[in-house]
């Protein structure tokens, strides 16, 4: 099939950046998307022109490093779906397809379709772990978790990090992804003893990462390539109002 | 250069080893850690583990990584699990057991003590991981749940659905990052290692470059550690993450750490094969689906149906059961459909090379349901592989509950690595090797959710003690960068990049490496001949020669610039395929993923020669163009009975 690409062209963070097109030509149904954008910037470079700046690692839905706004939706449109998991069965020949960087104020964008997450590693830092030093661990089997917990807890922590809830959300939040590690570690009984100061200190950060506030559009969790439950941010919500009484007694 | 490999393995019991050793090593002054400063390069299980324990143990730490995150290392896609010896099924698994299994599983080719340590050390890494909070898979009493993996007897792999992978990886992602907000860790991103700076012989820093601004800096330290994963992209499609390479340890053994065993690559044999020239990577199929699949192609090749080449043969539904060559099962009765990985691999290469093989360019095996459907009913065949068979559909188109899937083996998972002694540390004084990097613990081939297991006991339970003894021996030196050995190290680098980028060529830089994995997937892949790896050799060369001439590299170097970026990756896989090709002509003998055609048995089994091979082959390098030296380091076996693999 042959696309026209329309795609968001940036040099650098301070460059005003414009949309440019590009024609895709005799590309295969069983391609994946980002493998038909590597035919596009092979041609390019074999032209001795820069190729369309994208981001991917993995290309199997886990790594989190591939997103991208297509056609207006983070990750394009397949439901449950990082883009390097879309092919381009799910496109006609003679489509044009707009490309775009997941856009927010926390997330610059670097060059063309790559953005700068670093605010998500820097929410993790606040309190997105369990402090535990290597070697002082018990053993596993000495607190039972029930299943059903030890699956929501999964649930929450199969987030891969790549910002889609925050492309799609109106506001730019990051309420889903935050939600997501506070559900996964609250939910154990690990957690337990950082829960309220893990909350506290993670919406903290959200703050000053300038990421919005929720109106409850719940944009995110359509988005989100790994289906996040909407329930983790009511929890985070509940744990932090818990943490507001808790860390001032 | 003479180099004496000695491991340096504690002698006497193998059982109480480890804990003399740690006795007998030198440790650093509680108060004086912070004096030290380590820099590890990789933040992948190996890397990420170790960086957040030296960090809690009070070192300075700067971890780097090329991703934008620390969490997106290629650990993340680890799916199956990741053994120890719990025995919670108490279904008789033991420390003595694993590391038999182990030893026995790489073909006799690792050195049995650092092997019987991390069969001790593994059952830590459970009880460290539940204390993070990784979610592994629960019974309903609550207690872990545990499969049987990669053709074990016994039940000893602890999983989180089929992201086992990326919850030990976000575990290990967390301790960093605890340690950077209490300040021993910097964690550097979207940072490549281009080279290592020696001083006087030893380890003493790092250059890098920024790969969002271009800026050339240079790190000191008093170790490095490379945790910087394994080198199947040599074969250009394989399992491995996009920007998973060889650079940082290429770098290094060209500065004098010795590479051992290269020839060894893991070819897994359940992966979706390529579907045509533009294919980019390769996926994983786990491997438990030949638990319940039946692999066949068709009897007769006029059957084979070739996508690619619009050879339509016969649909699979359409060839009856008497004309379908199960060839796993009909040669090999007992194991069937669940023999070892290299042996399945090389059985689908040979049937495809017979002319039988189907999907595209005749490179494919069925892998059928339809018995397992008809046994168990279409529900549990769901429940059980419902997700794989969706990840299936979603990127091929087929649904796997009516038409056989189709599989070939791609490459996984590399054995080789740079040269470590016990203590993890290289040839080069000061350089330390982690996780798939090094060559240490899985000899010829490795077993199935060992990987995960080897990377974190490195990082959380070796490492930090055994860094220790060299740092203590040395003394903290000044972190001092204006060395000359460190503006020496960053012209070579600087000139390097200014080299690929002024040859202004006609082919782009993946159209190379896909030429290289050709060569290297057909030649020096599932089996291999002397002619077949002289003209490897000598093809490898050409493609090199013409890299330096006619590559395409755009832009420049003062930004981000990904073009660049995979050149660099590509000339130094242009140059480490060689001594890969060298250790496969050397080893004249076939062991685990090494088969030389020129030493199988009468029924095409591997054939080890013990008596010439049982040694680890460690390459020097010697200089541009000049072939490698070899040294050894052999092995002794006084636990573990060699004896011949049979799966009859
Ligand atoms: C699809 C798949 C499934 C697997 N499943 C399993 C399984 O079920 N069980 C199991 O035990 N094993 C499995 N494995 C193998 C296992 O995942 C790997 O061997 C292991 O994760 C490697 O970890 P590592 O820490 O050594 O390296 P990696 O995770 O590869 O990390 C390498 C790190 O080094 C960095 N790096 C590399 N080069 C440079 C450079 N030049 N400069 C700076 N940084 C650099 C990267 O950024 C990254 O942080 C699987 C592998 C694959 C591909
Ligand atoms: S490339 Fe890893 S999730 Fe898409």
């Amino acid at each position: 099939m042959n696309l026209t690409l329309k795609v968001w062209r940036q040099n650098g963070p301070t460059d005003k950046g414009q949309f440019k097109t590009y024609e895709a030509r005799d590309i295969s149904s069983d391609a994946s998307f980002l493998e038909m954008l590597d035919i596009v910037n092979e041609g390019l470079e074999s032209k001795g022109e820069e190729p369309i700046g994208f981001e991917s690692d993995c290309r199997e839905g886990i790594c989190g490093v591939c997103g991208m706004v297509v056609n207006g939706a983070a990750h394009h449109s397949t439901p449950r779906a990082t883009l390097c998991q879309v092919h381009m069965r799910e496109f006609k020949d003679g489509d044009t397809v707009t490309l775009e960087p997941f856009r927010s104020k926390a997330f610059p964008v670097l060059k063309d379709l790559i953005v700068d997450r670093s605010a998500f590693d820097r929410v993790i830092t606040a309190g997105g772990y369990i402090s535990v030093r290597a070697g002082s661990a018990p053993d596993a089997h000495v607190t039972p978790i029930p299943k059903v917990l030890s699956d929501r807890s999964m649930d929450a922590a199969a987030c891969i990090g790549c910002g889609a809830c925050v492309a799609a959300c109106p506001n730019a939040a990051a309420m889903l992804f935050t939600g997501a590690k506070v559900t996964h570690l609250n939910l154990l009984p690990q957690g337990q003893p950082e829960r309220y100061k893990r909350v506290q200190a993670m919406v903290e950060q959200l703050e000053h990462e300038g990421f919005g506030h929720c109106s409850n559009h719940q944009e995110c969790v359509r988005a989100c390539p790994k289906g996040v439950p909407l329930d983790v941010i009511s929890l985070m919500n509940r744990d932090f109002i818990g943490a507001q009484f808790k860390l001032r007694s | 250069m003479e180099y004496k490999l000695e491991s340096g393995a504690p002698s006497g019991p193998i059982q109480t080893a480890w804990d003399r050793h740690r006795f007998d090593i030198k440790v650093v002054n509680p108060a004086n850690k912070r004096k030290y400063r380590v820099l590890v390069v990789g933040t992948g299980l190996a890397g990420a583990s170790a960086a957040a324990s030296l960090g809690e143990l009070g070192y300075d730490v700067q971890a780097f990584c090329y991703q934008d995150s620390a969490r997106r290392a290629h650990s993340i896609a680890a799916q199956g699990g990741i053994n120890a010896a719990k025995n919670y099924q108490n279904d008789g698994d033991s420390v003595w057991r694993l590391f038999y299994d182990t030893v026995k599983g790489g073909d006799y080719r690792s050195r049995e003590a650092n092997v019987y340590r991390l069969a001790q050390v593994a059952n830590n890494i459970i009880d460290q991981s539940v204390a993070q909070g990784v979610p592994f898979a629960r019974e309903y009493g609550g207690l872990l749940a545990n499969r049987s993996f990669g053709g074990a007897l016994v039940s000893r792999t602890f999983y989180a659905r089929g992201q086992t992978g990326q919850q030990l990886l976000l575990g290990a992602y967390q301790s960093l990052m605890a340690q950077v907000n209490a300040g021993t860790v910097k964690v550097i991103p979207r940072t490549e290692m281009l080279d290592l700076v020696v001083v006087d012989g030893k380890a003493r820093g790092i250059i890098t470059r920024n790969l969002v601004t271009g800026k050339l800096e240079s790190w000191a330290g008093d170790a490095v550690v490379l945790a910087t994963g394994g080198y199947a992209n040599v074969y250009y499609l394989s399992t491995n993450a996009m920007g998973s390479n060889v650079t940082a340890s290429w770098r290094a053994s060209k500065r004098g750490a010795l590479f051992a065993n290269p020839a060894y690559t893991q070819i897994h044999p359940t992966c979706i094969p390529s579907h045509g020239d533009y294919q980019s990577k390769l996926t994983l199929m786990s491997e438990s689906l030949r638990n319940d699949g039946r692999v066949w192609v068709p009897r007769n090749k006029a059957d084979a149906w070739d996508e690619g080449a619009h050879k339509v043969g016969r649909r699979p539904e359409d060839i009856p059961e008497k004309e379908r060559y199960y060839y796993l099962e009909e040669r090999y009765p007992t194991f069937g459909n669940l023999v070892p990985r290299d042996v399945a691999s090389r059985a689908a290469k040979v049937v495809c090379d017979n002319g039988q093989g189907i999907a595209y360019e005749g490179r494919g095996v069925y892998l059928d349901f339809a018995d397992a459907i008809g046994r168990l009913g279409e529900n549990t065949v769901r429940e059980r592989y419902g997700n794989l068979f969706e990840m299936y559909q979603r990127i091929t188109g087929d649904d796997p509950y009516k038409t056989p899937m189709k599989i070939y083996p791609a490459p996984h998972y590399t054995m080789g690595g740079l040269w470590v002694d016990y203590n993890l540390m290289s040839t080069v004084p000061g350089l330390f090797v982690i996780g798939e990097a090094n060559f240490s613990d899985h000899g010829a081939n490795r077993l199935g959710a060992s990987a995960l297991m080897q990377g974190l006991a490195d990082g959380y339970f070796v490492l930090p003690y055994t860094i220790g003894h060299y740092l203590a021996k040395k003394g903290a030196q000044p972190k001092d960068t204006s060395l000359p050995e460190f503006a020496a190290t960053a012209t070579e680098t600087k000139e390097r990049l200014n080299k690929l980028l002024t040859i202004n060529g006609r082919r782009s830089v993946d159209d190379f490496h896909r030429s290289l994995g050709k060569v290297m997937i057909d030649k020096v892949g599932m089996a291999r001949n002397a002619e077949g790896l002289k003209s490897a050799l000598a093809e490898v060369r050409e493609i090199r020669e013409e890299f330096w001439q006619n590559v395409s590299v755009p832009g420049n170097d003062n930004g981000l610039n990904q073009s660049l970026e995979k050149a660099g990756r590509v000339a130094d896989f242009l140059e480490f395929a060689e001594v890969k090709i060298h250790d496969a002509l050397n080893r004249q003998e076939s062991c685990g993923g090494h088969f030389r055609e020129e030493h199988q048995t009468g029924e095409g089994e591997a054939q080890r020669n013990d008596e010439d091979y049982a040694y680890v082959a460690a390459w020097e390098y010697t200089g541009p163009g000049n072939e490698p030296r070899l040294h050894k380091e052999h092995l002794k076996f006084d636990y573990v009975a060699l004896t011949q693999r049979s799966y009859k």
